[in-house]
This record gives C-alpha cells, structure tokens and sequence, in this order.
C-alpha cells in the first residue's frame, strides 16, 4: 500500500471511503452496525453522529455492549452488519487509515511494565513513526503534565496505578490523534485521579479531538458533551445531559440512567439516529446541546 | 528509513529490552545448554569402566596368571577371583557381582605351547545388550593384548574377530553434541517466541499494538530479529563448550556454518510464532512449545536413534522435524568437513518448511482478535 497516498488522504480529512451524504466534519458515524457473538446480539442495529471535537460518553451496565462498540470503532473487531465511518474511513476496507488517526486506550492496563516510563513512551512513539526529536518533546512534555520527570527511568510496574492509568492515556495521546478512543479508562482509580483525567480530556478536546469515552461512573456521565445509554446492545438514550434531565424531569443523569436502564425509558427514549444527533449540525466547535465552553468543570454539580 | 522499517525498529528495539531486563530468562537460556550438555556429554557417555568381572582360573599355570593380568591392566575390569567354581557363576551374575565371568579351562597353557590356538571361555551378561556389547569388544582388546605381550614372534594363539565400531569415548560426544546443538537452538527459540507473544495478549499490550499502524510483518519480524540474535549467541555458546569439553572438531567452513544455522534458528522461531498464534496464555505456550520441540527432536530427529532403523511410519514422521534436518547439516560441516554441495537438500528442506510457517503466521497474525 501507498504510504504517503494513505496520509495525504488522511489529511485532508476526507478519505474515499465516505459516503457522499456524510458531513465531512463527522469524526464517527455508524449506521446500523451490529455485531453478533453466535446468537448473542452484543451490539444491535446502532446508529449515531459524533462530531469533531465533541466527548462522547457511551454508558450503560457492563455487558450492555459498549466496549464491543468501541472495538469494532478501532479496528480490532470486524462488524456483523451496518456501516461505519472514523475519521471519514470506513471500517471495513480503510482500518489502516484509521489507525493513523486514532488513539486507543482499554480497560486494561496496556503499557509493558517491565520496561521505564520513558522507554515505553519512546516505544509508542516508535510504532506511531515519530521522529526521534519529536519523541523526546511529547515525552519530556507529557513526563512534566505528570509530574513524573524524576521517575523516567523507573520501571512501570512501580508506579502507582493512578500514574499508570495517567501514564497510558498520555502515551495513547502521543502521536496526536484526531479520535481518542477511552474504555472505561477511570476504573479502579481514586476520585482525584479521575478528575486529573478529565482535565485532560477537556484540554484535548479543546483542541479539537474527538474523545469517545466509556464509563460506568454517573458524574463522569455529566462532564460529556453528549451521552448515550445502552441496554442489551442498543442505545436507548442520547443526547446531551442537560437535554436527557430534562426530558425525562431528572436532577442527575444517574437517575435518567436508571430509569432508562430499567427499561421504562425504553419507548420514549429508542435509537432514533434523526433525533438523536443533534450534534452533527454544528459538530466542530462546541456541541449543539452540551454546555459552552468545553462542559462542566469536575464535581460540579447539577445545572 | 521507511516507516515501515522504523516501526520494525522500534519494536525489535522493545523486544531486545525485554531480553535484557529479565535475567532469570537469560540465565536459563545459557544454563540450561550447559547442563544439558554435560548430562549427554558425561552420563549418556556410552563407555563404561571398572565392570566387575569374575575369574574362574582352572589352569592356574604362568601363561593363564598372564592373561588375567591382561584384563586387569586396563580400567575397563575390576577383577574378582571366583575360585574354582562353576556354580557360583549363575549367583554372581545374577546379584550382579560380576556382568562377565573369564573361564580359563585346565591345561590353557599346554594347549598355547602346542599350538595352534587355546581356548577361553567369556560369559558376558547381556541383559543390557548396548554394554554387552561393548564387553565382547573389551574382551577383545584385552586378548589382544596380551596377545602382543607374548612378542611378535610367538604364534598368535587365538582367534580375535572383534570389530571395533567406534571409539566409544571420543564419538559419543562427537555424535552428542552437535545432537544438543540442534535440540538446544529449537527449543530455546520455539519457547521464547512463543511466550514472549503469548505475554502480550495476555497483558493486552497486543492490543495496543492492534490499534497502532504497526502491520502483522512489522510485528513478527520485529520479535523474530532480536531472538535470532540470542539464539545465535547460544548456538555459538554450547558449541564452544562442546569443543573444550569434548574435542569437538570443526572440519567444515565456518561460513556455512553460520549460514545454515541462521536458517535452522529462523525456522525454530518461525514454529515458536505458530504456535503463539494459537496459544493464548503462557502457560499454553511453553506446554506447546515443549511438546512439539523436545520430544520429537529426541526421538525422531537421528539425535539419539538412527532414522534408518525406525518404523517406516516414523521415518516419514522425521520428515516434519526440523533438527533432522539441521543433525544431518551440523555432522556434516563439523565431522565431515561437507560443503553446500553436500548439504543442498537438507538446507532446502528447511527453506521450504520456514516459508511455509512464516506464511502461515503472518496470515495467521494478521486476522483481528474476533471476528
């Protein structure tokens, strides 16, 4: 394959693999993607528009098939059915664009932890084709943001497992993705962590990322721009929090997600693609129906 | 550089890493040869000294003293005197006091001074038949000897047709240690591929790698280059040893050598990849690899049992193991002093075999997780 052709149609941020009607400024797009394991159905017949630069929150119990949506999203599983689009490239046939353009973090802990911070950080620099100048920048950088310069050459393993969950996003941020990807990337640290994550999420996204992130804490639910809750593989709510408080009369969205959940939300609130993307309009600055300004500060409380 | 060879770089790069900060590891890869060498080398010697012998000395005259003390001069007997009974020699074989008892039959020396010949009788324990053997052969020589002790210009009284096959204590380790080589270099390489990729699924760290633009090639070739490199070491290592230990010649071209080993080394790492495309935790992977290397490396590759005396269904089996390929290459250059001309067949044969595991992993690798 064509190196320099793959990233001169990965720059100009529409690739050929996208569909005439697509808005260029989607950075994900999926149109009744399914994905089955035998007779189980893990991801059902979703449909949904994230913008560019918008933080997406995918919610629900575990098992309800959010890491199976965001595995297909990355490449690393193939879909059963529907279409899907990252960063204008289809899922199927342009997965090797894609995966210049994204940045992956999972649930597990996916850094070698017998090598150093630093080696580990050169080593991910590495595979993305840094150059070595621009290596030691995003490293030297990155260490300073963790306050970790005097640790660089210890062993990952040593570190706390805040500083490693810090450590993984920072290398998964460091060939500057334009799509994060985060699998409840905040389980099993301390509440100061997680807001130190956020911080980071907002700055990224600030800058224009898109962060696709999946949680099962509820208050993470509120710094999204836009949520959607899934049950049994399907999204059965979207929309900003502000806006899914509001239609369902609920002060935080732990109380919509479990009336959602439950299943009593689920005639009012089914996947509809139409409504249910109200973001792709304006998708580029800031969300349509999130909070102005990059959301709500962590531990902020309920609008 | 192409981005593709510094994404190779750069993992072959971790992977050298991870060699060198796991000691334990290390240790076993030069440790293990080393034991193992001296266990085939020295315990599977198939010499055997001191065999405790008995005398039954019915002639009891000059010439038959002398030929006693020929079998003890050497280290081969330790000689007991068994008196004048016959009846003792079922007891002492059988509480195995004695694996071979000399007769010297009344009127041994008159017989000698009259000529043509005299007779001794050896009753040899052959309950073992591969030091049985070996008895006959001792036997042999001490009659020879004294034979010769009698001068040239006596009559040669006794009939001696033993054919000594080999140099038991030289060739033993001749035949053993490029046999270690072989078996040594496969497994080392087949194991540590095997896990080291096994490791990183079971961590999630191939994931990671997954969702990176680093493609299934860049992946093997960049745990593959590191591992050769090792292997190379420890090949060079234990033939070193086996040398110094052993007297191991080195009668071939050191080139081809390092050739050809280059190729068997990159054939085993290519079975270690296979196997982790199928293993998905270590544990898995070092069973598989032990499985699949050892034992038929030990028993159909001609390390320890000649090909050419096995089973016919196991003499097409041999075909599929690659240190028999690599035995007949590593004899050849060192014993034999063979060139490519000589080794052409077995070379490609391993050619063939590493395109078509590489093949095969690399497509194997390149699939998704799930589909």
């Amino acid at each position: 394959m064509d190196e320099t052709k793959d990233i001169a149609a990965a720059e100009d941020g529409a690739g050929t693999g996208i569909r005439a009607d697509a808005p260029v400024d989607l950075a994900v797009r999926t149109r009744g993607l399914t994905r089955r394991f035998g007779s189980f159905v893990a991801v059902d017949d979703v449909s949904l528009d994230v913008g560019r630069g918008e933080i997406f929150g995918f919610l629900g119990a575990n098992g309800a098939g959010k890491t199976t949506m965001i595995r297909m999203l990355c490449g690393l599983l193939m879909p059963s059915g529907g279409q899907a689009t990252v960063a204008g490239f289809d899922v199927y046939r342009r997965s090797e664009q894609i995966k210049r353009n994204i940045g992956y973090m999972s649930q597990r802990f996916s850094l070698y932890e017998d090598l150093t911070i630093e080696e580990n950080i050169e080593f991910y620099g590495g595979i993305y084709g840094l150059g070595m100048d621009q290596i030691r920048n995003r490293r030297d950088e990155l260490l300073e943001i963790l306050g970790l310069q005097a640790q660089a050459r210890k062993l990952t393993r040593e570190l706390p497992l805040g500083f490693k969950q810090r450590l993984a996003l920072g290398t998964a941020l460091l060939h500057d993705p334009k799509i994060v990807f985060l699998d409840e990337p905040t389980s099993g640290v301390d509440p100061r962590v997680r807001r130190a994550f956020w911080d980071v999420i907002h700055e990224e996204s600030k800058r224009g990322k898109t962060v696709f992130v999946s949680t099962h804490f509820m208050e993470e639910a509120e710094y999204c721009h836009r949520v959607s809750i899934m049950r049994d593989g399907r999204v059965i709510a979207l929309g900003s929090p502000g806006a899914l408080k509001r239609e369902y009369g609920r002060s935080t969205i732990q109380e919509v997600f479990i009336e959602v959940a439950s299943g009593e939300g689920a005639a009012r609130g089914g996947a509809d693609p139409a409504g249910a993307a109200p973001a792709s309009g304006t998708a580029g600055g800031a969300p349509a129906l999130g909070t102005p300004g990059g959301g709500r500060r962590p531990g902020g409380g309920v609008s | 550089m192409s981005a593709s060879m510094k994404r190779t770089v750069s993992l072959a790069r971790k992977e050298l890493l991870h060699i060198v900060k796991d000691p334990r590891t290390l240790l076993i890869v030069f440790i293990m040869p080393l034991v193992q060498l001296v266990m085939f080398g020295y315990a599977f010697d198939l010499e055997i000294h001191l065999i405790p012998a008995g005398v039954v000395d019915r002639d009891n005259s000059t010439a038959s003293r002398s030929l006693i003390e020929s079998f003890r001069g050497s280290d081969l007997f330790r000689l007991s005197d068994l008196g004048d009974t016959s009846t003792d020699i079922e007891t002492s074989f059988r509480s195995r006091k004695a694996r071979a008892v000399i007769i010297v039959p009344a009127g041994f020396e008159k017989d000698l001074l009259r000529g043509p010949g005299a007779d001794v009788q050896v009753i040899i324990d052959a309950s073992d038949p591969n030091s049985a053997q070996l008895m006959k052969n001792y036997c042999g020589q001490a009659i020879a000897g004294f034979n010769a002790s009698r001068g040239p210009g006596a009559a040669m009284p006794f009939d001696v047709r033993t054919s000594i096959l080999y140099n038991p204590d030289l060739e033993s380790a001749f035949f053993f240690v490029p046999g270690i080589v072989a078996m040594i270099m496969v497994m080392i390489c087949a194991l540590l591929t095997s896990i080291t990729v096994a490791r990183e699924k079971e961590t999630g760290t191939m994931e990671q790698l997954l969702v990176s633009p680093v493609r299934p090639r860049e992946i093997i070739a960049g745990k593959v280059l590191p591992y050769v490199f090792l292997a190379f070491l420890d090949g060079s290592f234990i033939l070193v040893v086996g040398m110094v230990l052993f007297d191991v010649p080195f009668n071939g071209s050191l080139l081809l050598m390092v050739g050809l080993s280059t190729l068997y080394i990159i054939t085993a790492l290519s079975l270690g990849l296979m196997i982790s495309t199928v293993a998905r935790t270590q544990q898995v992977a070092i069973m598989m690899a032990l499985t699949i290397t050892m034992l038929p490396t030990i028993m159909l590759s001609g390390l320890v049992f000649p090909i050419e005396s096995m089973p016919k269904v196991l003499q097409y089996a041999t075909y599929i193991v690659p240190a028999r390929y690599f035995l007949q290459i590593i004899r050849g250059i060192l014993l034999k002093g063979s060139a490519l001309v000589h080794l052409w067949q077995p070379a490609l044969s391993l050619l063939v075999m590493t395109s078509i595991l590489l093949a095969v992993s690399v497509r194997r690798f390149g699939m998704k997780l799930e589909r």
